[in-house]
């Protein structure tokens, strides 16, 4: 010990520039990690803006010449794109006010309201956040036919009021225990209902904590696939995440300009909420520990 | 009482309340839970019980299920070589790609936690990935590992080489496929952060005293610090790769010669494309019990790695 902090002042200025070169080296790496991340991007957006005869270019051309912006209306005018957009601003924007409700609802019961049984439940609840899929998909797609459900976007809609995605009854609920217990005691000291409760205290207090449940599960279902690709066969009814994989050609090869086009339209609605709603996400990582 | 860290009881002192008004609270209770009782109850308990049904018998949909016996999962597990390949190729992507992700993550964070300048910018650089996610990454990598003008190869004939199929081999399909998931690694390094941010820095400043070095500290204080997150995030991360769908719907459709066709898609395509519903629920419920056992496996053996903070070491 004695021996090593003799030693030390001696070896200040190399330690000091052994600092530098640390910091600069960890700047080198985390620059190099951001621009591989940026390159699909970049490459995207390059191959969306190119004529159908350069995609083919050799060497490859970041900036396109000539820029090709007619491949957007292009690529939104040969399929019903429009008519897509929209069923998914449907589907998803019902879906969210669904989960909302049920799952606060829900989350409200199991934190703040004792009743035999909950604990039990919850941690069924829990287990369901693990439950795979597949092993309820075959059944609910034979009771949504029954029903004659397909090809409508009841299967889409339907379950997210019954909190089908646990995930959100555990995230308000984790949120809804950090509200002080004393002000349900005064509330119900002043006459008021559990479910005014609810509506009039706890729900007003955790605006932060639904828009990140909103803004998560917005974008889950934005993006969803399987359930969309099994559960909607017309054409005229896809939501765009389905829509994007007609633009890959099964025998005549992928027109990849609209493709590219395609994507990055179905992208902005992602990534404008992604920045203009960051700090929501980042509070879902924290109150979950689980990322979206 | 808690599990992974989340609390289960609200730990409310029970307030001297008379028997009605009790009542009324476990009434109200249950009925503003109900919603989810019953999705539960027709959402997962009736479909998992209708499935284990359909798994033991052979039905096209359109005809009444013919009772089998084991015949489906006798088939599934000793004769069909496609299920069998299957199964493998998605626990070598689930294997590999999870742990890198995590690993790389981790890396990540500890670099980002250095009183970095620019902080949010990376941050958010590196969360993109996951934002947009699923179909629009598999649809951007499909173009970009295409053999003949994907971005990789025109790079590396560039510079001379000729690059390989990397979606049309079988034996570099799954490299393929994880080397794309570490494009999106960069996610789970927003958890390690808040993580690191957790860490008391008492324990740094003592591994200082000790002399240690840079790779000590994050070997010896920070990866046992985070073991908790880390082991979350790496059985989580492994439950769904299991279960990944649309990268290889999209990308490679199975292919090469079923190289990765993986759990799900095998599913689909026998109950969506042929109609083997008895069948496919037998494959479901391999995967469901395959996850299960893995998911125990893993929490069983946590604690010989995972520290949590407060309790003996193997307890």
């Amino acid at each position: 010990m004695a021996e090593r902090a003799a030693r030390l002042p001696a070896q200040g200025g190399d330690t000091q520039w052994l600092e530098l070169a640390k910091r600069l080296s960890i700047y080198v790496v985390l620059l190099a990690g951001a621009v591989i991340v940026f390159i699909p991007f970049a490459w995207t957006l390059s191959t969306a803006l190119k004529a159908p005869d350069r995609l083919a270019e050799f060497p490859p051309r970041w900036i396109p010449d000539p820029v090709v912006w007619g491949n957007f209306p292009e690529a939104v005018t040969i399929k019903p794109f429009g008519r897509w957009f929209l069923n998914t601003l449907f589907v998803v924007g019902v879906a969210t006010t669904g989960t909302i409700m049920s799952a606060s609802l829900v989350a409200f019961s199991f934190a703040r309201l004792r009743w035999p049984g909950r604990n039990v439940l919850f941690l069924v609840l829990l287990a369901t956040m693990m439950l795979p899929d597949q092993v309820t998909l075959i059944p609910t797609f034979v009771l949504f036919r029954h029903l004659g459900w397909v090809n409508t976007y009841l299967p889409l809609i339907a379950p997210p009021f019954f909190a089908r995605n646990a995930f959100f009854v555990f995230l308000l609920r984790q949120f809804f225990m950090t509200i002080p217990l004393d002000l349900d005691d005064a509330a119900r000291m002043d006459g008021a209902s559990f479910f005014q409760i609810y509506l009039r205290i706890i729900l007003p207090m955790s605006k932060p904590a639904l828009a990140v449940a909103a803004i998560m599960f917005s974008q889950f279902k934005w993006k969803e696939f399987l359930a969309p690709l099994i559960y909607l066969n017309k054409q005229e009814m896809f939501t765009v995440s389905l829509g994007l994989r007609t633009f890959i050609g099964e025998s005549w090869g992928t027109e990849w300009h609209l493709m590219m086009a395609a994507n990055i339209i179905f992208m902005i609605p992602l990534i404008l909420i992604f920045f203009f709603a960051q700090k929501y996400f980042i509070q879902g990582v924290v109150i979950t520990g689980v990322k979206g | 009482m808690s599990i992974a860290g989340v609390r289960i009881g609200t730990g409310r002192p029970l307030l001297r309340l008379s028997m009605s008004s009790r009542r009324g609270e476990a009434l109200t209770g249950i009925l503003m839970a109900s919603p989810w009782i019953l999705g539960f109850l027709i959402f997962i308990v009736g479909p998992m019980i209708i499935s284990l049904y359909l798994s033991f018998t052979r039905w096209d949909l359109f005809t009444a299920p013919r009772w089998i016996g084991l015949r489906n999962y006798d088939q599934l597990i000793f004769r069909d070589a496609k299920f069998l390949l299957s199964l493998k190729v998605t626990t070598i992507y689930a294997f590999v790609s999870v742990p890198l992700q995590v690993s790389l993550g981790l890396v990540l964070a500890t670099m980002l936690n250095q009183k970095i300048r620019l902080l949010g910018f990376f941050r958010t650089v590196y969360y993109l990935p996951s934002v947009i996610g699923g179909i629009a990454v598999a649809v951007m990598f499909r173009w970009i590992f295409g053999t003949q003008f994907g971005l990789i190869n025109s790079m590396l004939a560039t510079i001379g080489i000729q690059g390989p199929s990397w979606l049309g081999d079988p034996d570099l399909v799954l490299v393929s496929f994880v080397l794309m998931s570490m494009w999106g690694a960069g996610a789970s390094m927003l958890i390690y952060l808040g993580a690191l941010q957790g860490i008391p820095t008492e324990l740094y400043e003592a591994a200082d005293v000790d002399g240690a070095g840079t790779l000590a500290k994050f070997f010896r204080v920070t990866v046992p610090m985070m073991t908790p997150v880390i082991f979350f995030n790496m059985v989580m991360g492994i439950i769904t790769a299991l279960q990944e769908f649309v990268l290889p719907f999209i990308m490679t459709r199975g292919g090469p010669a079923n190289s990765s066709t993986f759990l799900v898609l095998y599913l689909y395509r026998n109950a969506f494309e042929i109609f083997k519903m008895g069948y496919a629920s037998a494959i479901a419920w391999i995967i469901f019990i395959y996850i299960m056992v893995l998911t125990i496996f893993i929490i069983r053996s946590s604690s010989m790695w995972v520290y949590y903070e407060g309790s003996l070491k193997g307890r």
